[in-house]
């Protein structure tokens, strides 16, 4: 179940990938700025995890709740639904390692599967904010005028609510589901990641090779999806892996307060609140595992944002 | 120009004869970096009469600043450390001398002023209070007591309004103002000895005279031992009484300052003189009207210095005993020393 | 000054009003009201009697109206009735604030109490044991879900003291009631003075680089006096921005903590009255929170300016 140590090394690699894509090789000028011998991939893996060994941990640790997700079926034999009255409550054993519900049903597997439906949640409202909260910001930093300033007032009004408190009203609105769930918490994402995206378009607006392409008679949207888009994502990067750990402890909060993912999909935030107050006494098991889960997988998307965040992006470290 | 170098050599101190107040001895400060060790600092020894004007010149980089820094205690650490060596203030080694006591001596018997007035206050303090709290910790002075005395400093070094300035903030003050409150600061206590560390690069050209001006006036008149720290030798020639030269971290040459402007030993000295025309013109080294001299090639990074004498790989004269071992410090003329392999021969050929 | 302060004025009365249509429009959209709630529960749906509840309610006006009235009632000081519990809305409300605000007054000390020192002190040893190690208890807090934090309290007080430090209504004095409050407090704290230790490092070591610190040090100031009055002072403004947005979303955190530990404050009610679809409810609280933002963006605003002699809001 845990992957070997060694393992972490090949990924990081992998991780690599993605930021990759930016044009003029900015990743690689960051490297190479930060002291890293980039003539191979391999040496760059070898350096990264050097440099960062914490958050080659953290990718490890992500790594293996997306591995835990994907092949759920294969880890555990139990089904998570299947109830069982006749264990019900049962204390960790071999059978069910991390003991049984009140409804006999298998903590382990339910744990398991709990990681399918908050990944889900996290990548799938974290893809939602990113994408509206991209084009948000920069039709408003590359517009500007009327549009620029509603955008504005709009995005003041979002940030006048408490992350949970909006997700909480979101949820309560749209009604339990998991689709609704992801929506509620990718709304309160917009309003940080269009500013961000809509302070750095103000200031690539400027740019001289933006006004080499439009003196080349590249049109506007070309402009902005080709040259403007690209040069934002690092701190796009940054703001996501961060806002990951930020998704998967939203949707716990609302399971657990009951406004998150129903029945039948086993959410780790659900688990505890079945499981609250009354159970401390008498089941710990039943709430310790699946807080451990969420603790685990959150841990490990901050200890990677971290590491991406000195990476991609040394300025965020010290602005407010 | 020449008559006021020609004052100065008239007035001039015998460092030798006059008790010295600051002497430092074989001072070394290295950096301990991943590329390796830099030396800063690397073997500086000299001493400093009471009242005494002495400058310190060099390009950027020579391990000036990180010489007053050291005396000062506050190299960065880490990655720095003061290797080696001995700083005396009155006879009292202050490497030795325990944080608290060290703390006892910073602002109140040598005190600082930084090149950058604007970025060396305080921004969230205000300048009275600033200037108040070298008083306070060294004086026992009660806050009223030291606000008063600051709004008198800052009378000192002229300027207007003291009373309204001391409650106003650095960024309400020009420039110029700004290294004035700077040298009020530094002055509060009455130290022995001052290290001003270029303070004038960063003001107007206009501004800075006024402010060398006024910190002449001010040690003159509290007799305070000044080390000017400086590029710029034209500030040297109208302030200082004797010159060190520094290069690599290492001191190159010292000399009265009128013996070295007139009888440059060291071959780099002499690059930085013929680098300034009207001081070329009058030590002889270039014609008034021609092309400026530039040394060439450039700074050497301190890490990696060559095995020879460090200004060997720019230095004209340099033969294959410059380029193997570094040169000998021997004094070539009473209060003229010089480390250079080559020093006796261009000593002869300017007198031949 | 005063035009700032007008136009500020007018800024934050403009974004709670466009709070309270998005809210508004939010508890709308959803399929189902109140009624259908109250039907749902009895198995069958009377048309006739569900007409009959709505009307009462006001559910069958134009939106509009509905709008109107509530923000027209706001300003006369009528926050309408509880759908639940069918008295006034402010009935309702008022006498759960106190347990709120305390609880939130609380974690806000404890955030600053044990923030700000813990940060200067992992700013000064940076890279240090005390660094290292504050920066993993930092990271670990920060995964830390605060409802389960909360249920880990309550495991441990009952196996190792066989009691749940659950909120009574009557507390005995004023001593066993903030010793009551202390725990979750803590609890939610603990996330909050996570994120402050964090900032004031950085912030902290930004400053700490500043050639101020070294005219400090040059003057003779001992390190207590640098980091604390000189460092301190300049590294706050971040630092404030942070408790400023930690102190206006405390209400989030506080939903959370008042439900694990069954404390009768507003943000369990918010809770229940979401369930309930108790929209009178729902929406003075979720305004309310907002209001609670802007004030406090614009307390923050003026601290700036207390703290940072550079700033000045003239135009």
């Amino acid at each position: 179940m845990s992957p070997p140590p060694s393992d972490s090394t090949p990924h990081i690699s992998n991780g690599s990938d993605a930021p990759d894509t930016s044009p003029a090789g900015s990743f690689e000028a960051e490297l190479a700025k930060a002291g890293a011998n980039v003539r191979s991939r391999r040496g760059m893996a070898v350096f990264l995890a050097r440099r960062y060994p914490l958050g080659g941990v953290g990718l490890a640790i992500v790594l293996l709740f997306i591995f835990v997700a994907v092949f759920a079926p294969y880890i555990t034999s139990h089904d998570p639904l299947s109830t069982n009255p006749a264990i019900s409550l049962g204390a960790p054993s071999a059978a069910s390692p991390m003991g049984t519900d009140f409804m006999g049903r298998d903590l382990f597997s339910r744990v398991v599967y709990g990681a399918r439906t908050s990944l889900a949640v996290a990548f799938g409202a974290t893809l939602l904010g990113v994408l509206f909260g991209v084009l948000i910001g920069l039709a408003s930093g590359y517009l500007g005028g009327w549009v620029d300033l509603t955008t504005q007032r709009f995005i003041d009004m979002l940030q006048a609510l408490p992350t949970l408190i909006l997700a909480m009203a979101m949820a309560a609105a749209l009604g339990p589901s998991l689709v609704n769930t992801i929506i509620a918490i990718a709304i309160p994402k917009l309003p940080s990641i269009a500013r961000v995206i809509r302070a750095n378009t103000l200031s690539l607006r400027e740019m001289p090779f933006v006004e080499a392409a439009r003196a080349m008679g590249m049109s506007e949207m070309r402009i902005a999806l080709r040259h403007i888009l690209p040069n934002t994502l690092a701190p796009l990067i940054v703001l996501a892996t961060a806002g990951l750990g930020t998704a998967i402890l939203v949707e716990a909060s609302l399971s657990f307060l009951g406004l998150g993912v129903p029945e039948p999909h086993p959410s780790w935030g659900r688990m505890l609140s079945e499981s609250a107050a009354e159970y401390v006494r008498t089941a710990p098991w039943l709430v310790i595992f699946p807080g451990l889960a969420i603790t685990l997988a959150v841990f490990g998307t901050n200890l990677l944002g971290d590491a991406l965040r000195d990476l991609l992006d040394p300025r965020q470290r010290t602005s407010n | 120009m020449d008559s006021a170098i020609q004052d100065k050599a008239a007035g001039g101190t015998q460092p030798a004869a006059a008790k010295a107040v600051l002497e430092v001895e074989g001072l070394k400060t290295y950096f301990f970096v991943r590329q390796g060790v830099v030396k800063a600092v690397d073997d500086i020894s000299f001493s400093l009469a009471a009242g005494e004007k002495l400058a310190i010149v060099g390009e950027s980089g020579c391990g000036k600043s990180m010489t007053a820094l050291s005396i000062l205690r506050l190299v960065p650490d880490p990655p720095g450390r003061i290797v080696a060596g001995s700083v005396r203030l009155d006879g009292r080694d202050l490497l030795t001398l325990s944080d608290a006591d060290m703390r006892r001596i910073r602002g109140n018997q040598i005190s600082m002023i930084f090149q950058e007035p604007m970025t060396s206050l305080n921004p969230v303090w205000s300048i009275g209070n600033q200037i108040s709290e070298a008083l306070m910790l060294h004086q026992n002075l009660s806050r009223q007591d030291a606000f008063d005395k600051s709004v008198e400093m800052l009378k000192l070094v002229k300027i207007p309004e003291p009373a309204r300035r001391a409650r106003e903030y650095p960024h309400q003050l020009s420039g110029g103002m700004r290294q004035r409150a700077m040298t009020a600061m530094a002055l509060a206590c009455n130290p022995h000895v001052l290290l001003a560390d270029e303070p004038t690069t960063a003001l107007d050209v206009t501004i800075q005279a006024q402010i060398l001006d006024l910190i002449l006036e001010l040690q003159e008149r509290l007799g305070t031992a000044v080390v000017l720290i400086t590029h710029d030798l034209g500030v040297v020639a109208e302030t200082a009484q004797r010159v060190i030269v520094m290069y690599g971290g290492k001191k190159v040459e010292e000399a009265p300052v009128v013996e070295l402007f007139e009888a440059p030993l060291h071959p780099y000295t002499q690059g930085l003189l013929a680098a300034v025309p009207h001081l070329a013109a009058m030590s002889g080294l270039a014609p008034a009207q021609s092309r400026l001299k530039e040394i060439p090639g450039i700074v050497p990074a301190l890490v990696n210095l060559p095995k020879g004498c460090t200004f060997a790989p720019r230095c004209p004269f340099a033969s294959d005993v410059c380029r193997n071992e570094f040169p000998p410090y021997e004094t070539k003329q009473p209060g003229h020393s010089v480390a250079c392999w080559h020093a006796d021969a261009l000593l002869g050929g300017r007198h031949a | 000054m005063g035009a700032y302060l007008v136009r500020r004025t007018v800024l934050l009365f403009v974004t709670v009003l466009g709070v309270s249509i998005i809210i508004f429009s939010l508890m709308r959209i959803v399929p189902g009201n109140v009624a259908d709630i109250l039907f749902e529960s009895s198995g069958y749906i009377d048309q006739e009697q569900k007409a009959k509840i709505e009307a009462e309610l006001g559910l069958d006006k134009p939106l509009v109206q509905q709008y109107t009235g509530w923000i027209g009632g706001l300003l006369k000081g009528d926050f309408g009735f509880s759908y639940m519990s069918e008295r006034p809305a402010i009935s309702e409300i008022v006498p759960r604030m106190p347990v709120t605000f305390k609880l939130g007054a609380l974690t806000l000390f404890f955030t600053i109490v044990f923030g700000i020192p813990l940060g200067v002190w992992s700013a000064v040893r940076q890279n240090g044991i005390v660094d290292n190690t504050l920066r993993m208890i930092t990271l670990s807090a920060l995964s830390l879900p605060s409802f389960w934090c909360g249920l880990l309290v309550l495991m441990f007080a009952v196996h190792v003291f066989g009691v749940i430090p659950i909120y009574s209504n009557e507390p005995r004095g004023i001593w066993h009631e903030l010793a009551l409050l202390s725990i979750p407090a803590f609890v939610v704290g603990f996330r909050s003075s996570a994120l402050i230790v964090r900032l004031t490092r950085s912030s902290m070591l930004e400053v700490l680089r500043q050639d101020y610190i070294r005219t400090a040090r040059a003057k003779g100031a001992s390190e207590q006096t640098i980091h604390y009055h000189h460092a301190l002072k300049n590294a706050v403004l971040p630092i404030i921005t942070l408790l400023g947005i930690e102190a206006s979303h405390l209400l989030g955190g506080l939903v959370v903590i008042e439900t694990v530990f069954n404390i009768p404050g507003l943000g369990r009610y918010l809770v229940e009255a979401i369930r309930w679809r108790d929209y009178p409810i729902v929406q003075n609280l979720v305004l309310f929170s907002a209001f609670a933002v802007v004030i406090t963006n614009f307390i923050v605003d003026m601290l700036y300016a207390v703290f940072d002699p550079r700033i000045k809001y003239s135009e």
